[in-house]
């Protein structure tokens, strides 16, 4: 426990003292900013213009449904291609560091250190949507959007970006190349976006596994307020299921 | 106690390690030689526990490499061919680091760094980050870090590399003391070095274990050089990498 905790921790410092971290939130901040700003824009654009007219009912007009599922379907998509590549450093520095000869000659099992790494990327995403809060604290201050969507949005939300953090350790510890590691998670990442494209054209089984495989249909479900089971057993499997490839992927390099 | 017997280890068709057979004994410091591609890097990291035999076994300390792998690994301090270095990492910052991952008591994690620190002499540039270090230094952090826990079996792997003339009197003080009641195994291809550090010498050439003696006897009516020749010459040197280790399967 205390060297899993020693690995998370050192990499999540590693990521501080070097301007990574900073870009990386200042970035994602940046872009959330501007979805968030442009997204109340259009709010209150709407709002006049439907208010203008005599008569008409603009109760179907409301903060949840305009500006926070958009915004987190808006910060899902910049966290696809944000995840892979704090995460691609995670075991693939360690190989072409020479540090990998460090940790597999200390008495640490290959499950904390996989563990380790999965934590430190944790780590930075929940800060990363933590810091994004902001956003919806602002609606709750000056506006009356229902709390609830909101609070079970965002944990669809996270939940997603903790799958793309499983599927990045486990694709930054195939290669010693970072950039290979990040062009392959963030391209298992994007086909679990769009993997329910053909859903539509299909029917059957072929149609309900597509759907179930499609990570947006899951978050999609929590953006509209509904805490399933199938969705939240959706958000335990991925990671484990690439925890434990990355875990393989780890133990088995060292007999290649 | 270090006990290699039979150690075979192939990387595809290439036979890096062909049947290897030495011991080297506690308080005994073991001089591993051979030409570039020999195999040392190997065995030492099959000794190590990094990567498993082909074939054959390892014991540390009475502890099979394999089946008592932790066991082992709390033993065995390591410094490879490249030291293991977060460049990023100040210098004490590091060492405790290694300190938790190789389960140094949380209360003598300090007194562990202190003690490295100074024996490695890295007292004034302790506070100092890894990255910005000559390659001297990383050498001696490296030595270090491999010194933390205290353990009981050396594996260095040409530790005197890139040292000045005065820090290699020190550190080869430093592994003669260390040696008194540890197991230490160092290659290197200064062969003087031997003479000064070791008491045994092992040969590896080509994968195979040429010479494994005492240096008082070798050295006896000839010298060291020529015992190396001799055994190293007129061997065609094996095909790939056997050095390279995992450098070939990185994408």
């Amino acid at each position: 426990m205390r060297s899993l905790l020693a690995i998370a921790w050192r990499d999540i410092r590693s990521v501080f003292v070097s301007p990574i971290a900073y870009v990386v939130l200042c970035g994602f901040l940046v872009l959330a900013g501007w979805f968030f700003f442009n997204l109340i824009g259009n709010f209150n654009a709407m709002v006049a213009q439907y208010s203008s007219v005599q008569g008409y009912d603009t109760s179907w007009l409301n903060l949840n449904d305009a500006v926070v599922a958009p915004l987190i379907q808006n910060l899902s998509v910049v966290l696809v291609i944000v995840v892979p590549m704090i995460t691609m450093r995670s075991f693939a520095e360690e190989r072409s560091m020479g540090t990998y000869e460090l940790l597999f000659t200390s008495p640490i099992s290959v499950a904390s250190m996989v563990t380790g790494k999965f934590l430190a990327g944790v780590f930075l995403v929940t800060l990363m949507i933590g810091l994004t809060l902001v956003f919806p604290g602002i609606l709750l201050y000056y506006g009356n959007p229902e709390v609830g969507l909101i609070a079970t949005g965002y944990f669809g939300l996270y939940l997603m970006a903790l799958s793309f953090v499983a599927i990045g350790v486990f694709t930054s510890a195939l290669t010693s190349n970072q950039i290979v590691a990040t062009v392959t998670a963030l391209v298992i990442s994007l086909l679990l976006f769009v993997i329910a494209w053909p859903a539509e054209q299909s029917a059957g089984w072929v149609k309900e596994t597509l759907l179930h495989l499609a990570i947006t249909e899951h978050v999609g479900t929590m953006i509209r307020g509904v805490l399933d089971t199938k969705d939240l057993v959706y958000f335990v499997s991925v990671p484990v299921l690439f925890l434990f490839l990355a875990y393989r992927t780890v133990e088995s390099a060292r007999w290649r | 106690m270090i006990e290699v017997r039979d150690l075979t280890k192939t990387y595809g068709s290439v036979t890096a390690v062909d049947a290897a057979t030495f011991t080297v004994a506690t308080g005994q410091a073991a001089g591993f030689l051979g030409p570039n591609g020999a195999g040392k890097t190997t065995t030492m990291r099959i000794i190590t526990g990094f990567m498993p035999a082909t074939s054959g076994t390892v014991r540390v300390d009475g502890f099979d490499v394999f089946e008592d792998s932790f066991e082992v690994r709390k033993r065995i301090g390591y410094l490879p061919e490249t030291p293991p270095l977060y460049l990023e990492m100040k210098i004490r910052p590091y060492l405790h680091y290694v300190a938790a991952l190789k389960s140094v008591p949380r209360s003598k994690v300090k007194d562990a760094a202190d003690r490295v620190i100074h024996q490695c002499g890295l007292e004034h540039v302790a506070h100092r980050l890894c990255g910005n270090m000559s390659k001297g230094y990383r050498q001696r952090i490296g030595l270090a870090q491999a010194l933390i826990h205290d353990p009981s079996v050396l594996v260095l792997d040409e530790p005197t590399i890139g040292l000045d003339p005065a820090q290699i009197i020190e550190i080869r003080e430093l592994i003669r003391n260390l040696a008194k009641e540890r197991t230490v195994i160092l290659s290197t291809h200064i062969l003087p070095e031997v003479a000064q550090i070791c008491s045994k010498v092992v040969i590896i050439n080509a994968g195979r274990i040429a010479l494994e003696s005492e240096v008082s006897e070798l050295t006896k009516n000839r010298t060291l050089e020529e015992v190396y020749m001799g055994h190293v010459s007129g061997e065609a040197l094996p095909t790939g990498g056997a050095e390279a280790g995992e450098g070939n399967n990185n994408a």
